[in-house]
């Protein structure tokens, strides 16, 4: 039995509401005071601070608005590796393993698990302090590798995904790119060409009325 | 092994073909037919809060388990095959209702030539142009032999559209390349997204023929002749991929499982995975399967039908020791051969100033010229020997898949500061304008068998793929960058619009990958002809030398055509259904 980790946020720093100054300028308003603590199902503390810090590289918080740590992305990734996504329950793992033409994808043995607890070593044991600049330079140096292609995939998955998956926090991945959620349909809209469509969003579990679970929580 | 009770007929596979001959067989004998389906049952209700793009469009859930059998795939002869190891190029569904869950919901016709396509070559570019490797065939029957059967499918489904040729007489609005159609589509096309409307616009200012994609995401309400009402498509956005919340796209679940369900000679059993069909002196006997317990049964049968996904019927074939395995090297036996997939690519982005509001979309919804499918309009200096048709699709903006599509020289690295400003910038910008799907032809060297080394969770060989593309595959899709280029050139001068780049060349498109989806549409390797030697089936989908056993679906297509699989392989199905009950239950034997 692992010892429990967990992961303590102040509260202002994820989700809210974006609004937008004339310039057309997101700021974020309504965050919550306090602080989170977030159980981690995966990832040692000291790794989430790693990965978040390294997400946060991939989308920084900027002019554009909100990045990773604001929208929770190291709480989607920590949650996929721990479901039978990150045990690779759903990959063919037989053996011969072999290296293949790049054609193929990925044929590495190793799990999704595997190649984060690796890659957080590589990245170093000081990397969430490093300054942006140091950070940057480390992740260029492995951008090539499976791994970072790996990272990059998961933090806009967990930018843009649905809330229940933990990230997204507060929809602020969808506000910002204009996305208004699983909405049931646009048979008025559809025509409506070039004509901006602006809702607040709404995430599956308030469309469907009920929450809905994700596959990552299903027992496998 | 158990063994259970001996039925009639019993069907591999609870797809779009299995269903639709259970479907024909229960409502018009009175044999017992069970289907025994690979995944779990699957229901309309499933599919309430299935809209999540992490679970279903990028962990696939509504796939077979890719952990428990896959395909290997190698280029070439010489090369050892790789297992496809996570999701990529093609994606087979699994449960009640196959990949016709959760499919996007095309439903075009063959056109004419492509029943007769290797006469139609020789006669167009003569023998000696066409490449040594081709193995293209006839199908053993012609387009006006199906032709009711597509009308039969088109009512089942609802398909939306507009007739271009009706009875032989060119009516404006529908694609005046198709083959001549009996009657009218049932329900009207498909409501036009931004980048529809301005690729139609763009196309006919250059003088070709835009229509509306025949599709079976219904346009309006719609009662079938079943009796099966379904409501009209309401332009979510989750269809490719996903099952529909509302009904509207056609499945096997909302269009042949209601009627289904009320016979009472009619058997469901899913988790139950088909492994051999039992044979004996040219007669099968029945199927082998693993149920839900991990068991091995034994079910007994007078008549075998195989309507598993396109390349698990050849699998099967093979496994169960039925009929000759295909040689690349001296072109003897047939099983396994022609193996075909689609040529997909030369679409050209445009970035406008406006937004697409492309997350408002249908599957099926597209606009499309045909103005350069078949023979159409190819230069005979182009090398070119076969078109495709151009595809302007609804919207298809995902929040996570489309994030990052930016001109290029917008940002030197595709993360940090940069490139999220760009990606966010044309999140909503991007159209990709007239994406080619041309026919792929079928090569001697292309072909199904089953793998030396790598093995399923029960411990049977998988199915190996040998394919590649060659320099034809290229010069298709070369011509088709040039045709969207100019296309998307005049969409730009009259929206405003930049275009920002063609899906030309690249690596991906030089070698055939398995990593990145391309589609779904394989064919071949249990195909239908004319004679024992160069087919499996016959026209009739009946096995050349078991004639109980039924070989149902795209497998049996001698190659693909640009247009999409779906509608033919029920139309076949209902065909060979129409075989089976009205000629072959009256003198069990072979079909002549």
């Amino acid at each position: 039995m692992r010892r429990r980790e967990f992961l303590t946020l102040p509260a202002k720093g994820v989700g809210g509401l974006l609004i937008y100054t004339l310039a057309g300028e997101p700021v974020r308003v309504n965050a919550q005071e306090g602080s989170l603590k977030i159980p981690l199902k995966f990832f040692t503390e000291h790794e989430a601070r790693t990965v978040m810090a390294a997400s946060e590289r991939i989308l920084p918080a900027d002019e554009s608005g909100p990045g990773a740590t604001e929208a929770n992305v190291v709480v989607y990734i920590d949650r996929q590796l721990a479901g039978p996504y990150g045990r690779d329950k759903f990959r063919y793992t037989k053996a011969p393993w072999i290296e293949s033409v790049p054609e193929h994808g990925y044929q590495g043995k190793e799990t999704p698990r595997e190649l984060y607890r690796a890659g957080v070593v590589r990245l170093g044991q000081d990397f969430a302090q490093l300054a942006a600049s140091e950070q940057d330079k480390r992740l260029m140096e492995i951008e090539k590798t499976y791994f970072f292609q790996m990272l990059r995939t998961h933090t806009i998955e967990g930018f843009l995904c649905d809330p229940l998956h933990g990230g997204n926090a507060g929809m602020i991945g969808w506000q910002m790119i204009g996305f208004p959620g699983p909405l049931m349909g646009y048979r008025e809209e559809v025509e409506k060409h070039g004509v901006p469509f602006q809702r607040k969003p709404k995430s599956l579990s308030q469309v469907y009325g009920r929450p809905v679970k994700g596959w990552e929580e299903e027992p496998a | 092994m158990k063994q259970m009770k001996p039925v009639d007929v019993v069907i591999a596979g609870g797809g779009w073909t299995g269903l639709a001959m259970a479907r024909e067989l229960t409502a018009r004998t009175a044999l017992s037919v069970l289907v025994l389906e690979r995944g779990p049952d699957r229901k309309f209700a499933d599919y309430a809060a299935n809209m999540d793009e992490v679970d279903y469009g990028i962990r696939k859930r509504m796939m077979q388990n890719i952990a428990e059998e896959t395909i290997t795939h190698r280029h070439t002869l010489r090369d050892t095959a790789a297992p496809v190891r996570q999701y990529g190029g093609i994606l087979p569904g699994t449960g009640v209702g196959g990949s016709g869950e959760h499919w996007t919901g095309y439903a075009e016709r063959h056109t004419p030539d492509d029943f007769h396509l290797a006469t139609a070559l020789r006669e167009k570019w003569g023998a000696a142009r066409l490449p040594d490797a081709l193995s293209v065939q006839d199908y053993p029957l012609r387009y006006e032999d199906l032709e009711p059967y597509y009308w039969r499918v088109e009512q089942l489904m609802g398909v939306g559209g507009k007739a271009g040729n009706l009875k032989g007489k060119i009516v404006d609005g529908g694609n005046p390349f198709e083959g001549p159609r009996s009657h009218e589509f049932p329900n009207p096309p498909h409501r036009k997204t931004y980048p529809m409307a301005l690729f139609e616009q763009a196309s006919r200012e250059l003088g070709y023929h835009p229509y509306t994609a025949a599709a079976a995401t219904l346009t309006e309400t719609y009662t079938n002749p079943d009796g099966i009402t379904r409501g009209a498509c309401q332009y979510c956005g989750y269809c490719m991929l996903y099952g529909c919340m509302v009904g509207a796209k056609s499945q096997p679940t909302n269009t042949l499982m209601p009627v289904l369900k009320r016979k009472s000679t009619f058997t469901l059993r899913a988790n139950s995975w088909v492994k051999r069909v039992i044979h004996r002196d040219g007669k099968a006997e029945g199927v082998v399967y693993m149920d839900e317990n991990g068991e091995e049964v034994l079910q007994p049968a007078a008549i075998v039908v195989l309507a598993s996904f396109t390349p698990n019927n050849t699998r099967l074939l093979l496994l169960s020791k039925i009929g000759t395995a295909y040689d690349p090297l001296t072109g003897k036996g047939s099983l396994g051969k022609n193996f075909s997939h689609t040529v997909g690519g030369g679409g050209t982005s445009l970035a406008l100033s406006k937004p697409l509001n492309g997350f408002m979309f249908a599957g099926g919804q597209s606009m499309r010229i045909s103005d350069f499918n078949g023979f159409q309009g190819i230069p005979a200096d182009s090398g070119v020997l076969r078109g495709g048709i151009s595809n302007t699709a609804g919207g298809n903006l995902r929040p996570i898949g489309s994030f990052g599509r930016i001109p290029a020289g917008e940002s030197a690295r595709n993360w940090g500061s940069e490139w999220k400003k760009a990606a966010v910038k044309y999140f909503d910008k991007i159209a990709m304008i007239g994406v080619f799907e041309m026919d792929h032809l079928a090569y001697k060297h292309n072909y199904m068998d089953l793998d030396p080394t790598y093995t399923d969770k029960w411990g049977d060989p998988l199915l190996r793929i040998t394919v590649d593309w060659t320099e034809h595959e290229q010069k298709q899709r070369a011509f088709a960058a040039e045709v969207t280029g100019k296309i998307a050139q005049q969409a730009a001068k009259t929206s405003g619009a930049r275009v920002i780049g063609s899906e030309r060349g690249g690596r991906a498109s030089r070698r055939y990958q398995t990593a990145e989806y391309a589609t779904t549409h394989v064919q071949g390797g249990a195909i239908m002809g004319t004679t024992s030697e160069n087919s499996v089936v016959n026209s009739w989908l009946q096995h050349w030398h078991v004639p109980n056993l039924w070989v149902i679906g795209a497998s049996s297509f001698p190659q693909n055509s640009s247009s999409h699989p779906t509608l033919t392989s029920v139309a076949l199905t209902l065909r060979a259904a129409d075989a089976l009950i009205e000629r072959y239950l009256k003198k069990p034997g072979a079909l002549a």
